[in-house]
């Protein structure tokens, strides 16, 4: 490693400006000085819309714990996207994600991914993961909810004879369940798994209904004593935060981690402005639709960058870390979280954070 | 939304002298005009006096469209490109230093010499220039951003940035606020005074040639701005310290570390000479190449009075007529890293630079259909005219300089406003 790091930086005095990774990159597409890369090693389709991605990372990744996530990137239309996937692979094992092809993201990655393609990462990250000590657990997912899932149940119960975990599925039909055989076989090899499919469009054709304990106690009548591990659609997320505040007793409900998928997002449509925060600096002011986020920010005190102030020169971007702006020029709503915005012909669309 | 004047709210000179400590406050730097919604500067330039404020607002939104037919367009096909010139270029630059290490061979020198000196050129024109410039933010690609950039050329890329991208493109060719027009030291338009000093124009414009990085560079410390006290001494120390550590990198990959890698192999002094060739050769094309940009004849200069209250079509014609192109190859444009396409650079700064030559094509249909001069011609035509420019103007204006009001046939090519002076001009 020191070796490593003496070596390039002898090599840098040759490649400056640029990094010796820029150049090793012409025979390694994972090298890169400023983001994280990796080559997918192996594509399963799992259901008729959703796949699996095997990749294997460059240097600067770390292994992930069972039921983390990571963001990763993808080139569409020349384009880098960034979305947030868990990974659903073992622990140990080269990572992987599994996505269902619905959103412009999802949908490109489900379905055009191959073998050798290049993705942009982020390390591993998240606290939904298994607990400290071996406890009897309860799994209750959703639809592509079961993906962190899958890794902690990949990692726990193969290697600890002592696991026990109920996984509670909920998934419209048998068809789009995922890893519906390989779960199957694990519990029929292991003991410790027990699994209870629940098939909204098939037996009973009706949701998992957790306004009540009535179904959790038919498939998990000791769902108390377990540490529960929930993760799935925003309304399924919420019944059971409920379910557990209520119908558990003083211990139980602070057995429950959830996992959201969906972020808090804040929105607005077009032409109406919003509140501004500019985090940095620590300054909040309300903004019309139609002023350019760099003049309510030089107006309210913050050291903006800027330029040419008609949208040409770029001196003036900043990093967006929520919400949605116009372009002034075309009326285009547009904004994705770190994208930089030209701040001297873009306005408030809704409530706006910038990072400065 | 109306036309401002670009003098700063409050002067930095009675700041100073009402005893306001420098440094403490950030220098007021004149704002930028804001371009008026509707209506047009009190007088067009005369070669585009025939159009009404109509006419521009119509030519405005044609150009508008245009920028946003090519934005909607750009895609996947792009993103190869720009990522194959690069390849291109840093295969060049290894092969180019590797073949310098064995340029005790004549062979050697001169291949390895030429190699390094493309690749110096691709890097600072096709790629450097135009990332900088921001073309390829859109992929929001941390590797090929302006944001994170910086290039092969003493100057570091973020005060380049803000000389070219913000002061040289909003106020192109307009005379006293555009330094680009002579960058302080070349006498490069009739309006601008004469002093015995432009004797020297034609020597001081082949010393700036084969080292015009040094001539960038120490332009983009802005000298002048610091002397009207439009910077403060504080950002002169921080530009200047950013300049040193990146002249001491450069220097020591191409002056120290090259011939020192050859030396085992008994090239040192031939590396070295490699290198230097290489910058020097690098130099003299941009420089050529942005002479070409706004010098040859047929391009117009601007009064502050002349763009105070324009439009963002007033804004455009300015562009128009400030600007030059050069026609030639596919190779050409390469090399110049499009720029000769500068008409259509100058109007879209930020569009991706492979798609220049599509915009050329409807550029100049709006030109002809408008009325408007679209001045274009050969490297060898366009490099004589400016440099006839720099000889001219060495003297001073002769007696009777053609009035700038004369009215031009229309989208005909536009005569020289003197015909060029014999070259021994200086001489004396």
């Amino acid at each position: 490693m020191t070796q490593f790091r003496a070596l390039r930086r002898v090599a840098s005095i040759l490649t400056t400006p640029r990094e010796p990774e820029d150049f090793l990159n012409l025979v390694n597409p994972l090298s890169s000085a400023r983001q994280l890369r990796g080559v997918v090693t192996k594509v399963v389709r799992e259901t008729a819309d959703s796949t699996t991605i095997h990749f294997r990372p460059g240097r600067g990744w770390n292994p992930h714990a069972a039921g983390q996530w990571a963001r990763i990137g993808v080139e569409i239309d020349g384009v880098r996207q960034w979305r947030s996937y868990s990974l659903s692979a073992a622990v140990g094992h080269d990572p992987a994600i599994t996505v269902t092809a619905i959103g412009y993201v999802s949908t490109a990655l489900a379905r055009d991914t191959k073998v050798g393609d290049i993705l942009f990462l982020d390390t591993p990250q998240g606290d939904f993961v298994l607990p400290e000590h071996p406890r009897p657990l309860l799994m209750l997912t959703a639809g592509s909810g079961l993906t962190p899932v899958m890794s902690m149940i990949r990692t726990l119960v193969p290697r600890r004879p002592d696991a026990d975990v109920v996984l509670v599925h909920s998934a419209r039909t048998r068809d789009e369940a995922l890893f519906h055989d390989e779960l199957l076989e694990l519990a029929d090899q292991f003991p410790g798994l027990t699994v209870r499919h629940w098939f909204t469009r098939e037996e009973g054709a009706r949701r998992l209904d957790l306004s009540d304990v009535t179904d959790l106690e038919t498939l998990c009548p000791d769902w108390r004593e377990r540490a529960a591990y929930a993760c799935g659609p925003t309304d399924f997320l919420d019944a059971a935060t409920e379910l557990w505040l209520h119908d558990g007793d003083d211990a139980t409900h602070t057995n429950l981690t959830i996992e959201r998928f969906a972020p808090v997002l804040l929105e607005g449509s077009g032409g109406e402005g919003g509140l501004l925060t500019f985090e940095k600096s620590d300054k909040e002011v309300e903004a019309g639709g139609d002023v350019p986020l760099l003049e309510a920010g030089e107006d309210c005190g913050v050291v903006m960058p800027s330029g040419c102030r008609m949208g040409i020169c770029r001196s003036c971007l900043v990093p967006l870390v929520a919400g949605r702006v116009r372009d002034l020029r075309t009326g285009e709503v547009h904004g994705d979280e770190g994208e930089l915005i030209q701040t001297c012909v873009n306005a408030a669309a809704g409530p706006v954070h910038l990072d400065i | 939304m109306t036309a401002t004047t670009n003098r700063p709210t409050t002067t930095p000179r009675e700041d100073a002298a009402a005893g306001v400590v420098q440094g403490t406050a950030p220098t007021t730097r004149p704002r930028k005009p804001v371009l008026a919604a509707s209506g047009g500067p009190a007088k067009r330039p005369s070669a585009a006096a025939h159009l009404s404020d109509a006419d521009v607002e119509q030519l405005g939104k044609e150009l508008d469209a245009l920028r946003d037919r090519i934005i909607a367009t750009r895609g996947a096909s792009d993103a190869a490109y720009i990522r194959r010139v690069i390849r291109v270029q840093r295969t060049l630059e290894v092969a180019g230093r590797a073949t310098l290490l064995l340029s005790r061979k004549k062979t050697a020198f001169v291949a390895g010499t030429a190699m390094l000196s493309v690749a110096k050129i691709l890097e600072n024109m096709e790629i450097g220039h135009n990332v900088l410039h921001g073309q390829w933010d859109w992929m929001r690609d941390p590797d090929i951003h302006s944001t994170t950039w910086e290039w092969d050329f003493v100057t570091p890329a973020a005060a380049w940035k803000h000389t070219h991208n913000d002061l040289h493109h909003t106020w192109t060719n307009v005379l006293g606020k555009d330094k680009d027009v002579g960058y302080s030291i070349l006498r490069m338009d009739e309006d601008q005074p004469w002093h015995p000093g432009n004797l020297g124009n034609p020597l001081y414009n082949m010393i700036l040639a084969p080292f015009f990085e040094w001539g960038i560079a120490i332009y983009d410390l802005e000298l002048e701005a610091v002397k009207d006290g439009e910077k403060s001494k504080e950002d002169l120390r921080k530009d200047l310290k950013a300049m040193g550590r990146k002249v001491v990198r450069q220097f020591t990959k191409d002056y120290a570390a090259t011939p020192l890698a050859a030396v085992p192999f008994g090239s040192g002094k031939q590396a070295l000479l490699g290198t230097f060739t290489a910058n020097a050769i690098r130099n003299v094309w941009a420089h050529s190449v942005i002479f070409c940009g706004h010098f040859p004849d047929g391009v117009d200069t601007f009064t502050e009075e002349e763009i105070e209250g324009e439009t963002r079509g007033d804004w455009y014609i300015r562009q128009m007529l400030g600007s030059a192109n050069i026609s030639g190859s596919k190779l050409m444009h390469l090399m110049t890293g499009n720029l000769s396409h500068q008409i259509e650079h100058h109007c879209f700064p930020d569009l991706p630079s492979n798609r220049y030559h599509e915009v050329a094509v409807e550029m100049r249909e709006i030109c002809q259909r408008y009325g408007l001069p679209y001045t274009t011609g050969p490297l060898p035509k366009q490099v004589y005219q400016a440099w006839a420019k720099v000889f001219r103007l060495a003297l001073p204006n002769r007696p009777r300089p053609l009035p700038k009001t004369t009215t031009r046939a229309v989208n005909a090519p536009v005569p020289p406003r003197r015909s060029a002076l014999p070259m021994v001009a200086s001489v004396g």
